[in-house]
């Protein structure tokens, strides 16, 4: 028996008399079974977690110190005097052995020192800081269009099954998992903003309004709210409702294809055919019934389109020009600045994982049956 | 035409009489529910079209597309230019016909990387159970865990950029989905009596997992291969857009949508037309997968 699993052993009081008919083992079973269920889980959820970690930090080593040919001279260019490139070299820490740069590289990755980048010449951790929070702006939008469109989508289906609605809704949603965003983007603009001109360009605000608004949280939306400036809010909201729009189409289509799924799978069972004889029509069936059994995977599926919408926001920004961690990525791209690009990949990995676990304990959470805590 | 129903009733038979016979029959009754599937039916046409196009594309009376003519920059669509020239003067009709071909090259290699290393670990894990199994599949949630695109950026700015680094950055992501497949299907028959009778008769471990294990798994992993094709030609084309694809005068769809961003007001087409044909194409890889996803197992429907 583990310390854990001992810990976890019920203490029997000495003084509590014991009951002459000793309770039936199976009633002490379920709660007993139930924290040690959840010790396990929890216990392999956190390898997980530790190996796949593990596993990121060792690939963005791999391709930033072992993988190119010379990191130095990427960094000293291949004109620099042999007493610069062996002081670099030493700075760097590549005399050392790979496993000891490795740890060292570790060290610094878990204390938050993720160096400082070529190009800006601040700390990356800071610079990361700053464009972040439009992506986050971005893709939360995104996935609130999204969702709302798409759940409603998904419960049509499932209600038209086999019928011209679900046929177009599925042609539909296929039509959005398979769009280039970084081009929908580019007719998006010559279409909304070019010809018609019903929204902003590229970019959060437009320049009259730059700098009239303090940085609070940072999100442009909220900002503008906080000081009051109405104008400046529906400036930024005429800027933001093309690239969220288009990126909620893309998640949209996947929201849109796996409620109707789930929703079928539902309404397969034996509790729908009660809920018809009882005289219950097919739309309280859907959405007050079936909808929040499914309730647990759609939200899963949810969290992992919101994870996506975080890759499909690097091509997004860098056609409107948004100020976010795909904007980031692609500028330290075209600036030769690798340790800013691999930090930055570092972290929407870490943001992938964390979003995937969330997935988990929220469908868990929701459907007893997974057996989780 | 004698000939024609004789073989297709020799496919279509109840009672093959080799194991060849038996297999094409399954492939021609799997085609022809294929065909009475119209989505399927798009699909199989559209991909077909652009790989028949992709491959005959030397044979075709086409301008040169690497052949520049600064005269006759940013054409709009004539009768000389059909489709129209871009900025260096480039036959743009020629230039999205030769740009088909990486993408496909990538999509078809990706695929040959990823689908057996993903069956193969799969199915020895499934096998084989133990310790295998579990430092097989923490590799594979490992390389699940890292966004693709993102990845496949990282890897293409360390290494130099070409067909083979795209090929290496995107399989690299790409195997966890078929392991995790075939793990379960073949879990599933472990114990199963054809694979105990197997090991009785004295089957060594490798011919087990080879000839009885996985082919149990090809289905699901054809199914799975169409609809990952378009994920990889939106991968293909974002590198490509960001610079990230081959290096330039080879015309690439995604390159091509990057160079005529910064004119899309004045010469739409430069920029609209690759666009349209990466959708084009990873519509019908979607379609197709769908389909094929209710020929192969009307259950998951």
């Amino acid at each position: 028996m583990s310390a854990g699993e001992m810990a976890m052993q019920p203490q029997q009081p000495a003084d509590i008399p014991v009951p002459v008919e000793p309770p039936p083992a199976v009633a002490a079973m379920p709660a007993r079974a139930a924290w040690r269920r959840r010790a396990r889980w929890l216990a392999s959820t956190l390898l997980t977690v530790f190996i796949t970690l593990a596993g990121l930090l060792l690939v963005t080593f791999l391709l930033g110190r072992v993988l190119p040919a010379d990191p130095v001279l990427r960094v000293v260019g291949d004109r620099a005097p042999q007493e610069l490139y062996d002081r670099v070299y030493r700075e760097m820490g590549l005399h050392r052995p790979v496993a000891q740069q490795f740890a060292l590289f570790v060290g610094d990755m878990v204390r938050g020192n993720f160096g400082k980048s070529l190009v800006t010449g601040n700390p990356i951790a800071e610079d990361i800081l700053r464009y972040f929070p439009a992506t986050f702006e971005l893709a939360t939008l995104a996935i609130v269009i999204g969702v709302l469109a798409g759940i409603p989508l998904g419960v049509l289906c499932a209600q038209h099954a086999g019928r011209l609605p679900d046929h177009l809704a599925r042609v539909a949603s296929l039509a959005g998992h398979s769009v280039p965003i970084f081009w929908l983007g580019i007719v998006g603009l010559l279409v909304f903003y070019a010809n018609l001109g019903w929204v902003g360009g590229p970019g959060r605000l437009d320049v009259a309004y730059r700098y009239s608004v303090p940085e609070v949280t940072r999100l442009m939306l909220v900002d503008t709210l906080l000081a009051g400036e109405w104008e400046a809010f529906g400036n930024a909201l005429s800027h933001i409702v093309l690239p969220a729009t288009l990126l909620g189409l893309v998640a949209l289509g996947y929201v849109t294809r796996m409620t109707r799924s789930f929703l079928l799978w539902q309404l397969r069972q034996d509790y729908t055919t009660v809920l018809r004889l009882k005289g219950l029509s097919e739309s309280a069936i859907l959405w007050r019934h079936a909808l929040r059994n499914a309730a647990g995977p759609i939200l899963a599926v949810i969290a992992l389109t919101y994870a996506y919408l975080l890759e499909g926001a690097v091509l997004t920004e860098t056609v409107f020009a948004w100020p976010g961690l795909g904007m980031y990525i692609t500028d330290s791209l075209f600036a030769a600045d690798i340790p800013a690009v691999l930090t930055a990949t570092l972290l929407v990995g870490l943001i992938f994982m964390l979003v995937n676990i969330a997935s988990e304990l929220i469908q868990s959470a929701l459907d007893p049956r997974t057996h989780r805590p | 035409m004698n000939h024609l129903t004789a073989s297709v009733r020799w496919l279509a038979s109840d009672t093959p009489a080799t194991r060849t016979q038996a297999r094409l029959g399954a492939v021609y009754r799997l085609l022809r529910r294929l065909l009475g599937h119209p989505i399927g039916v798009a699909g199989l046409v559209v991909v077909g079209f652009i790989a028949l196009v992709a491959l005959g594309a030397p044979l075709l009376p086409l301008a040169d597309p690497a052949a520049q003519s600064l005269g006759e920059r940013l054409l709009p669509p004539s009768a000389a230019h059909w489709l129209g020239t871009d900025t260096l003067g480039r036959d743009m009709l020629s230039r999205l016909v030769f740009g088909a071909r990486p993408t496909l090259a990538i999509v078809l290699l990706v695929l040959l990387a990823s689908v057996p290393a993903g069956l193969l670990i799969g199915a020895a894990a499934g096998l084989w159970g133990g310790w295998v199994d579990a430092v097989l599949m923490r590799l594979a949630d490992v390389f699940m865990a890292f966004p693709r695109l993102i990845l496949a950026i990282a890897v293409a700015a360390t290494l130099a950029t070409g067909l083979w680094t795209a090929v290496i950055a995107i399989a690299l992501t790409g195997w966890p989905p078929y392991a995790r497949v075939a793990r379960a299907e073949v879990a599933a028959v472990r114990q199963a009596e054809f694979i105990q009778a197997a090991r009785a008769l004295g089957v060594s471990r490798l011919r087990l997992l080879l000839r009885h294990a996985l082919p149990l798994c090809l289905p699901s992993a054809v199914v799975r291969a169409a609809l990952d094709a378009p994920g990889i030609v939106l991968i293909t084309s974002g590198l490509g857009f960001l610079g990230l694809g081959l290096p330039p005068p080879a015309p690439e769809w995604g390159a091509m949508v990057a160079e005529g961003r910064a004119i899309v007001f004045e010469a739409w087409w430069v920029s609209t037309l690759p666009g349209l044909l990466i959708l084009a194409l990873s519509l019908g890889f979607n379609f197709l997968g769908d389909a094929l996803r209710d020929v192969v197992d009307p259950g998951v429907k």
